[in-house]
């Protein structure tokens, strides 16, 4: 049997599997979130080179990476909103953009701390540095332009238009260490193999997947507010159990 | 500065847990939490609107 895909990209059939969704997300997130601690701290063996401090790395690489692809999907939902005029497109690329905006937070703040001890210094103007904050700095526009004009259909069609412009900065934020010449070390685990130890893998890749599922979770939560607030008038909101309570 | 500088070098698992991975928990919570009372807020708005409607719809019929 086929599955009718278009169906969940309605908001009435959405609203629904979002809500049924989030429990099994967030469980996921918080048992990985437990074993990449643990794996983290107490498998993973201390770096020859950088001690405890590179332990910083299983929660600002994810954090980094999930900077840079949340704001691709943002912008992806932002595009298709802007160009298929779909009402729940443009209400995920608001759902995203706080979550995208605390990832680049941590990122940018772990990244601080464990600069001091390695670098001597928490920030530096350098390429990866900077294209990572302007990127913050894209979150917290795409939140404040949407913010500020109170038509929501207008609101999603401006902040489309910044989230697709912007989008080009997250290619600069992954090469900047190989276009330019950066104190920001460039990428361990390649295409082609690694040197890193499998018990730091074991912790960077479940704290990862950890991230993701948190990410998920809790923006599905807020779309589905987003939805409540957007469709109040309409009588399917009006119809649903926790409205009627 | 130099003080701070020594007692991470010092407690290096301390300054990593609370200065990273404390903050970043922290930030998690915040907007669970933040999450959590949109939907609050959003669901009471909703019911009102509903209410005044039905109050308007009996007013109407009466």
């Amino acid at each position: 049997m086929a599955i009718n895909w278009f169906k969940y990209s309605a908001p009435t059939t959405f609203y629904g599997l979002a809500g049924k969704m989030i429990p099994w997300f967030a469980f996921s997130a918080a048992i990985l979130f437990a074993i990449g601690l643990y794996i983290g701290f107490f498998v993973a063996p201390t770096d020859a080179q950088q001690g405890e401090f590179y332990r910083i790395m299983f929660i600002h690489v994810p954090a980094s990476i999930l900077s840079m692809f949340l704001y691709l999907i943002m912008a992806g939902y932002a595009a298709l909103g802007l160009i298929f005029n779909t009402r729940l497109s443009a209400m995920m690329a608001t759902a995203i953009a706080p979550t995208g905006a605390l990832f680049a937070l941590i990122s940018l703040w772990t990244g601080a701390l464990w600069g001091k001890p390695m670098w001597g210094t928490w920030w530096l103007w350098d390429a990866r540095l900077t294209s990572e904050l302007i990127l913050l700095f894209l979150y917290l526009g795409f939140i404040a332009l949407h913010a500020s004009i109170d038509d929501p259909r207008r609101a999603d069609r401006a902040a489309a238009l910044l989230a697709i412009v912007g989008s080009v900065n997250v290619p600069i934020i992954y090469f900047s260490v190989k276009w330019w010449n950066t104190l920001h070390q460039g990428s361990t685990i390649k295409f082609s193999g690694t040197t890193m130890h499998i018990a730091m893998q074991q912790a960077m890749f479940t704290m990862l997947a950890a991230c993701w599922l948190y990410a998920i979770a809790v923006v599905l939560a807020r779309v589905r507010s987003i939805i409540l607030e957007r469709e109040r008038n309409t009588t399917w909101i009006a119809d649903l159990p926790e409205v009627k309570q | 500065m130099i003080s701070l500088d020594i007692w991470m070098r010092e407690n290096p698992l301390t300054y990593v847990w609370f200065g990273s991975y404390a903050v970043a928990l922290l930030i998690f919570a915040i907007e669970i939490a933040m999450v959590k009372h949109k939907r609050k807020i959003t669901l009471q708005q909703v019911r009102l609107m509903r209410n005044a409607g039905d109050d308007a719809r009996d007013e109407g019929i009466a």
